[in-house]
């Protein structure tokens, strides 16, 4: 399998999960798992399920069969701290999803004082690191609304990271974005990627794929059509319809 | 063009806008003057104003009369409004028929109601921290103040308050009752618990459903009736009750409004991060529901504080209650012009003011979030 999935410790086990939504069988039978550090990207057709799949992983939504274990901990209906559980997963969306009313660095802190309980000047210092880190540290006192796109999705990733996660997901994270706001994006998430985070990216941007990813997973349907580490994912795949999908995404 | 000045690209320095284009004139020529028939209709609208003004302001002040002790006296000395119908009663337009002697007692506490409501309504109150103590004391502080009882103040029975006094209790009482409860009923309505939504959607419906008199007619005869034999329960209490009550059910409403225009990632945000139910409901979802509410909730409020006028029917007398008892008296019969004006005046400049501190609000909170 992937290069880095090692012997290192596994931190997402993903075991014959299916979901639907309402009749509609959204995720069908699948099988992952993550080790610590690994950097998987999720690609696949619109409608695919690779959404729903990484929300299932901090359980914004709900599956129905089979079994999630995030660090050993199973996601189930019974479970007591959710919340525990999710401020180790950090979310970035497509759409940001920053809170307008809140400045930038408010935005930052507001996880780390509330849930994680740490003092406001220690979370203020942090939240200036990070936002240092993904190269907006005089933003600090805007409003979301006063932002460009790509600022504003790198303070969703400085956000997250507040919490100081052990895993990262990302859906979709530059798809709401102009090309030139794009590339400050990847930037980050490769530095971030450097840094050993476990990082879970449902993208369309193979560059990104073919720099930073230990695992290219293919989706179709609500399957894992096919797993491979980039090189041979992008120049042999095995399936018919990752050619096709391959071939439509890579072409223009 | 022939002095036209040409600078070296990059070069350009910052000129002054042509004249007559900002200041006074520009103002007027924008807002006034702008076109042909701006023109006509401003000069129409400044000739109506002119003779609306010369017309009224001679009944209102110049030919008006402030002190006489009947109607007859005052047609004897001028024209005018005969304003003397208030200025002999504004005691018992102001207070009803609180006992003279204690009149300063409310007059305190409406001072001091200006203190406690400071700090809520204007963020940068000097020393606000120690002000919102008081602001939650102040109830309490204004409930014994009035009622007496206690410390000396002799007690005075609630069946004596009356006039704009009586509006102000019911009124503030009411909007600062009404809109804890309302986001409780809102949020209640969307609860994941069946049984609280069930009771928060059947209060709503019930309270908007039914006329507020009849609501105040019930507080008035039906408690009784439901309570166990022998509790008394204050009239007055029992209709600030209702009108809380029947404000909070169109406030629940407004605020539902409110929270459903909040996108759906906002609460996926709050989630991933951890943040539980109650977090999420304090920190990310009420203060932008609120704020997309406040004309809403501000157009309830004045709703409501104009309805306190609706007590008269089960014998409260408020402003309105006074003016009809003064109107009744043969010496004040057929002033209810002069009577009702000032009433209305009176509710004019409350709501007014409501009205502004809104506008003020929303400007304010709109700048942050832009
Ligand atoms: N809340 C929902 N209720 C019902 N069906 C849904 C819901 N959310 C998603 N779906 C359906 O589930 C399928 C998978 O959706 P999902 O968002 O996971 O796809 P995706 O692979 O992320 O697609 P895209 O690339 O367009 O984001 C789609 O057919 C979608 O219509
Ligand atoms: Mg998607």
């Amino acid at each position: 399998m992937a290069k880095s999935a090692k012997q290192s410790e596994i931190v997402v086990k993903i075991e014959d999960m299916h979901k639907w939504y309402g009749q509609f069988h959204v995720l069908k039978d699948i099988n992952l798992e993550v080790a610590q550090g690994e950097r998987i990207v999720i690609c696949g057709p619109s409608g695919s399920g690779k959404s729903t799949l990484i929300r299932c992983i901090n359980r914004l939504e709900v599956h129905q069969e089979g079994s999630i274990n995030i660090y050993g901990t199973e996601l189930s209906s019974d479970l007591k701290n959710l919340e525990l559980i999710r401020s180790d997963v950090g979310m970035v969306f497509q759409s940001f999803n920053l809170f307008p009313h809140l400045t930038v660095l408010e935005n930052c802190t507001l996880a780390p004082i509330w849930v994680r309980k740490m003092p406001k000047r220690e979370a203020e210092e942090m939240a200036m690191e990070y936002l240092a880190r993904v190269k907006i540290p005089e933003q600090a006192n805007k409003y979301p609304g006063q932002l460009s796109g790509g600022q504003q999705q790198r303070v969703a990733i400085a956000r997250s990271l507040c919490m100081q996660p052990k895993i990262m997901l990302f859906d979709e994270p530059t798809s709401a974005l102009d090309p030139e706001m794009i590339k400050e994006v990847l930037d980050v998430m490769i530095e971030l990627a450097d840094t050993g985070m476990t990082m879970l990216v449902v993208t369309h941007e193979m560059g990104f794929a073919n720099k930073v990813a230990d695992r290219v997973i293919f989706m179709d349907g609500g399957e894992i059509i096919e797993q491979n580490d980039p090189k041979t994912f992008f120049t042999k795949p095995k399936n018919d319809r990752t050619k096709l999908f391959l071939s439509q995404i890579l072409d223009h | 063009m022939a002095d036209k000045q040409t600078y070296a690209p990059g070069s350009h320095p910052d000129l002054p806008p042509p004249p007559g284009t900002i200041g006074i004139v520009g103002w007027l020529r924008t807002n006034l003057f702008s076109s042909v028939n701006n023109t006509i209709l401003s000069l129409i609208t400044i000739y109506f104003l002119y003779w609306l003004i010369q017309s009224v302001a001679g009944w209102f002040v110049l030919d008006a009369v402030v002190d006489a002790s009947s109607r007859a006296e005052c047609r004897e000395i001028d024209s005018g409004a005969c304003w003397a119908v208030i200025t002999k009663r504004i005691g018992q337009f102001v207070y009803g028929f609180y006992p003279h002697a204690e009149r300063w007692r409310p007059n305190v506490a409406f001072v001091l109601l200006f203190v406690a409501v400071a700090p809520l309504l204007y963020p940068k109150t000097p020393m606000r921290r120690q002000l919102l103590w008081f602001s939650a004391a102040y109830p309490f502080v204004a409930y014994f103040l009035i009622c007496g009882g206690i410390l000396g103040l002799p007690e005075v029975g609630t069946n004596t308050f009356g006039g704009f006094m009586l509006t102000m209790i019911v009124g503030v009482t009411g909007i600062s009752a009404s809109l804890p409860l309302g986001i409780a009923l809102s949020l209640g309505r969307q609860s994941r618990l069946l049984s609280v939504r069930v009771i928060s959607i059947a209060f709503i419906e019930f309270m908007r459903g039914v006329p507020l008199i009849t609501l105040l007619f019930v507080a008035s005869t039906m408690l009784n009736y439901f309570l166990p034999p022998g509790t008394t329960f204050n009239l007055l209490l029992r209709v600030l009750i209702m009108v809380t009550f029947f404000a909070s059910a169109y406030i629940a409403e407004v605020i539902r409004g409110g929270i459903q225009a909040i996108p759906k990632g906002q609460y996926e945000a709050a989630d991933a991060m951890g943040l539980n139910y109650w977090q999420t409901t304090r920190l990310v979802t009420l203060p932008q529901a609120l704020k997309i509410s406040i004309p809403g909730i501000v157009n309830t409020f004045i709703g409501l504080y104009k309805d306190t006028t609706l007590v008269v029917v089960i014998g409260l007398l408020d402003p309105l209650g006074i003016g009809r008892a003064a109107l009744a008296d043969a010496k004040w019969n057929g002033l209810s012009t002069e009577t009702y004006l000032f009433v209305a005046l009176f509710f004019f400049v409350s709501c007014f003011a409501m009205s502004r501190y809104s506008l003020w609000l929303e400007n304010r909170l709109s700048t942050e979030h832009k």
